[in-house]
């Protein structure tokens, strides 16, 4: 068993080498009907970034990335320097040198790679799904009998903040950075999934496409890892077959479904402010304009926000969402379960995660009521502020760096929950809701609590739940995702996720229950 | 402003100390030679088997203490003048208080056994056994075979934390099912058969007679008594019960006998003096209860309580119903009310027991032959509510009625399978009785008794 899984694990890291040596490999050669397109498509009027293209990159054979990026780079800025310096406003080019180096080496990939799909395929996804299965499945026999199996985790490199730690830290920062901020390196990984794109929408991968794929297919691995280890616990078998069945059906599958179907791109469980971008003026107007199904997603996505979501919360509390159905969380509960005892449980970073989520929140909602103002007053901006800019400023550093950046890359470091503990203002909504109205409460049982301390270690939103559990109190706290992992690893049975009755949820309490009577009535009722 | 000191940080001290913060502004020392900090004992396996770190078995952060002035001195009392009022420490220093509290908890019984304080024998109970653990068995390399002796709690997660890193495990008890003195024969059957699923060599019904040292006063071997059989190893681990921290107190005038007498009130015969926790002896047994309870919850009720009692409002040390809980590997043991296994069982009690036909999953339910009164309950892989069955016990329900309600104490966490059916049906078909399942109720759980 041993044997395979180390086999396993090898076969895995050639998989995930060959991956992350794509973006500097690859040939590629631009041929001038090629880019006759992209101008056509792309609305290009400036003849100086076209003579300039057609001089140094139409029918020249680059290899890698690295090698025509640069140019293109420079092409863009020669270009608009000459356009601004003209004030030639609509000749000058927007879109971003690495989108316009995305679509360009999109266009000219023409080696191995690009002939050969399928079998790089199998070399990158298909090897690291195989080898990652070989080193997961052994763990059927070798865990032994059901139960919690958290032996070894502060022994470990990988989960105990060791050098493996520090290197997935790396790749996931780095791979974070490509998406957001290069995306023309993720060129060679875009034509990997080609087919299947061109099977569920019938259009050739972008590297959103490439992301997609990969979330899913890294959750159902990890989940095969969830269902190993929680074997016994079938709050955790339902929860994960959750997110994930949220995860490829609606996040993934659906809208490439609705975008062959010309309906416009739409995940129906993303929810507004979360999915901070719904009320852009692009977006309306797409939506709009689309009728019929767009008008529907416009009222549907505010229902959700503002019926469906906050409802929900008060049956069942927050888990239904952060926890059973958000792609984010979904991630967290599967790549991130093996690094959820990494969240800082200190009053310090409670206090600091106060500020900072619901400093997300006011800032989503101000960039929002602007968005709204300038969408039906028609400026631009909101007593001199430009609508564009708050929006830009939002998107890059909330959407890109703190969500994906640091919300993933930082797993092995901080835990898997930094986003949602920390940023997401989805979560801050949900949380007020959760607080201050709903049914949903970790009870804790009477006085059985022996404070060992596993509740709060494995908490992955850094609650510290055993301050509560060792007082007999319920644990209602805004942040609880309810993922149910303190509940398994209570070796007393202490801790039951559960909604009932809001009279009693919560309990402050001084004498625990065990003691003389007199004495708790004499305290407890002060 | 009267100095309130403390010996010992374990749950029963700080409890103690806590409680006297919220009730009045004393000064407050507690004194600990083991650690700097207040840590969860019943975490420490935890630690050696990598579930957590050792910062994480502290349930206070540092700046807890400074900001609840409770001083924290880190030190060993040598000897206690209660006629002047004063502590001798070991580094030289002295120590004057008014009001004194012993909660120094316990330590690992040895019984004068041959090779009993070589190196690699030890308990694990102090924070230093962890340490020495570690030292001694960090690895199936180092250590091929570990033997331990005393078939009781501390023993079987001893079991458990050397099983984690894969070192083998002789596991002698004394009695002939393990924890048989507790635990009705089913459960401690099927804990037998628990341990030994587990590859825990599992010895029944033998003792230890020599510890057997190599040529650098290293354990080598141990021989057991019944067959003389020898047994290589390196580590022995002696968990045949505690007995009271006390030896510093011999020379006091402080009254002793297994631990520090008290009366219901957690006095000693010396005014001012208390003692509180593992170490205190009542010199009557509460109830069925034992004179010495080292038990985690009892530590904290005597704490609770005598904070009143120090805080101007004298108070009797009068627990409620009894209950406890552990794990046994990956079963957990909860139990409420008294359910008693062969030694010590009343001739009124009688039990109905039930056991899953496969699973590790089994309860058993005491009550009184005559009367029918519920007495207690133990549970084996079925959480059950800690309150409710608290008020049953108030209430005296009957066992018809414990059975038929019993989906309401259930705690099992969601969409676990539930077998109150299963065992209602067994009970109806044992007692030839007719009674139907009630469903969950919010309302009766939340009734107060």
């Amino acid at each position: 068993m041993k044997i395979i899984k180390n086999i396993g694990l090898v076969i895995f890291l050639i998989g995930l080498a060959i991956f992350t040596a794509l973006p500097i490999l690859g040939t590629f050669n631009l041929n001038d009907s090629n880019f006759q397109k992209i101008v056509t498509d792309q609305n290009i009027k400036s003849e100086i970034f076209i003579n300039d293209i057609q001089t140094n990159i139409v029918d020249k054979d680059f290899n890698g990335m690295q090698s025509i990026s640069p140019i293109i780079s420079k092409a863009i800025d020669n270009a608009n320097e000459t356009h601004t310096r003209n004030k030639e406003w609509d000749k000058k080019i927007y879109s971003k040198s690495s989108d316009m180096a995305a679509s360009i080496g999109k266009k000219s990939a023409n080696g191995f790679i690009a002939n050969n799909k399928g079998l790089m395929w199998l070399l990158t996804f298909g090897l690291g799904i195989i080898g990652a299965l070989m080193f997961i499945l052994p763990n059927v026999i070798l865990l032994g009998k059901k139960g919690i199996k958290n032996d070894g985790i502060y022994h470990e490199s990988g989960t105990n903040r060791g050098w493996i730690g520090w290197m997935v830290f790396i790749f996931l920062v780095s791979f974070y950075l490509v998406l957001y901020f290069a995306s023309e390196y993720a060129t060679n990984w875009t034509l990997l999934v080609d087919p299947i794109s061109e099977f569920l929408s019938g259009n050739p991968a972008g590297h959103w496409f490439v992301y997609g794929f990969m979330y899913c297919t890294v959750m159902t691995v990890m989940a095969v890892r969830m269902y190993i280890k929680y074997r016994h616990n079938i709050y955790q078998v339902f929860r994960t077959t959750s997110v994930l069945f949220f995860q490829i059906v609606f996040a993934f599958i659906i809208p490439e479904i609705m975008v062959r179907l010309q309906m416009p791109y739409y995940d129906f469980k993303n929810a507004f402010p979360l999915d901070y971008d719904f009320f852009f003026q692009w977006n309306l107007d797409s939506l709009i304009e689309t009728g019929g199904i767009g008008i529907f997603i416009l009222v549907w996505g505010i229902v959700l926000t503002l019926v469906i979501v906050p409802i929900m919360v008060y049956f069942f509390g927050k888990r239904w969402y952060c926890s059973w159905v958000c792609g984010c969380g979904g991630l967290a509960e599967t790549l991130g379960d093996p690094y959820r005892q990494h969240s800082d449980k200190s009053l310090f970073a409670w206090k600091v995660e106060r500020y900072l989520v619901h400093g997300v929140l006011v800032f989503v909602i101000v960039m929002t009521a602007m968005t709204l103002y300038s969408f039906f007053s028609d400026t631009g901006t909101v007593l001199g502020i430009k609508t564009s800019t708050v929006q830009s400023i939002y998107s890059l550093v909330i959407g890109s760096i703190f969500a994906g950046v640091i919300g993933t890359g930082f797993y092995p470091i901080f835990g898997n929950r930094v986003w949602c503990r920390f940023g997401c203002p989805l979560a801050a909504y949900l949380g007020f809701v959760q607080r201050f109205k709903s049914k949903f409460r970790i009870t804790t049982n009477g006085g059985q609590c022996i404070s060992c301390g596993n509740c709060s270690t494995y908490c992955e939103m850094g609650i510290d739940v055993r301050a509560y559990a060792q007082k007999g109190e319920n644990i209602v706290r805004s942040s609880c995702v309810g993922c149910g992992v303190c509940s398994a690893v209570c070796p007393r049975g202490v801790l039951k996720l559960e909604n009932g009755p809001e009279d009693g949820r919560i309990n402050p309490t001084e004498i625990l229950l065990g003691n003389d009577v007199d004495l708790m009535d004499l305290i407890n009722q002060k | 402003m009267d100095h309130i000191v403390i010996i010992g940080n374990g749950i029963s001290g700080v409890t103690l100390a806590r409680h006297i913060r919220k009730l009045s502004d004393k000064k407050i020392t507690i004194i600990s030679a083991e650690t700097d900090y207040f840590f969860s004992r019943t975490a420490l396996m935890y630690v050696y088997m990598g579930h957590m770190k050792f910062e994480h078995t502290q349930p206070y952060e540092n700046w807890f203490w400074k900001k609840n002035r409770i001083e924290l001195l880190k030190a060993y009392v040598k000897d206690v003048d209660t006629d002047h009022k004063v502590l001798q420490l070991a580094d030289g220093e002295h120590l004057n208080y008014d009001k004194l509290i012993i909660a120094t908890g316990s330590k690992p019984n040895k019984f004068g056994w041959p090779g009993q304080d070589l190196n690699g024998v030890m308990g694990m109970y102090h924070k230093r056994d962890l340490d020495n653990l570690e030292a001694y068995a960090p690895n199936n390399k180092v250590c091929n075979r570990a033997v331990i002796v005393g078939g009781g709690l501390i023993g079987i997660e001893l079991a458990e934390m050397l099983n984690s890193r894969k070192i083998p495990v002789t596991f002698l008890v004394r009695e002939n099912s393990f924890w048989n003195g507790v635990l009705p024969e089913g459960e401690s059957q099927m804990l037998n058969n628990h341990i030994k699923n587990h590859h825990i060599d599992l010895r029944l019904g033998v003792n230890l007679k020599e510890i057997k040292s190599d040529e650098n006063g290293r354990v080598k071997s141990v021989i057991i008594e019944e067959t003389g059989e020898e047994l290589a190893c390196n580590v022995v681990g002696l968990t045949a019960g505690v007995t009271p921290n006390i030896d510093f107190l011999k020379s006091s005038k402080i009254k002793l006998g297994r631990g520090v007498k008290v009366n219901r009130f957690l006095e000693t015969n010396i005014p001012d003096v208390y003692a509180i926790g593992d170490c205190a002896e009542q010199h009557e047994p509460i109830g069925n209860r034992r004179p010495i309870e080292a038990v985690w919850y009892t530590g904290r009720m005597m704490g609770e309580t005598l904070a009143q009692t120090i805080c101007g409002n004298r108070l009797e040390y009068k627990p409620g119903h009894w209950f406890n809980s552990a794990k046994f590997l990956d079963i957990e043991y909860q139990t409420y009310g008294w359910v008693f296994g062969v030694r010590g069982r009343p001739e009124y009690e009688k039990h109905f027991h039930w056991k899953h036909h496969k699973e590790d999953i089994c309860i058993t339910v005491a009550f009184h032959k005559d009367t029918n009164e519920f007495l207690g309950i133990n549970t084996f892989g079925i959480r059950m509510r800690h309150e409710i069955f608290d008020k049953w016990l108030t209430e005296k329900r009957d066992v018809d009625y414990v059975v038929s309600y019993l989906k309401d104490a259930n705690f099992d966490p969601e969409f676990y399978k539930a077998y109150e059916n299963d065992i209602l049906k067994q009970y109806n078909d044992t007692f030839n009785t007719n009674l139907t399942a009630h469903k969950k109720s919010w309302k009766r759980i939340f009734s107060k008794a």
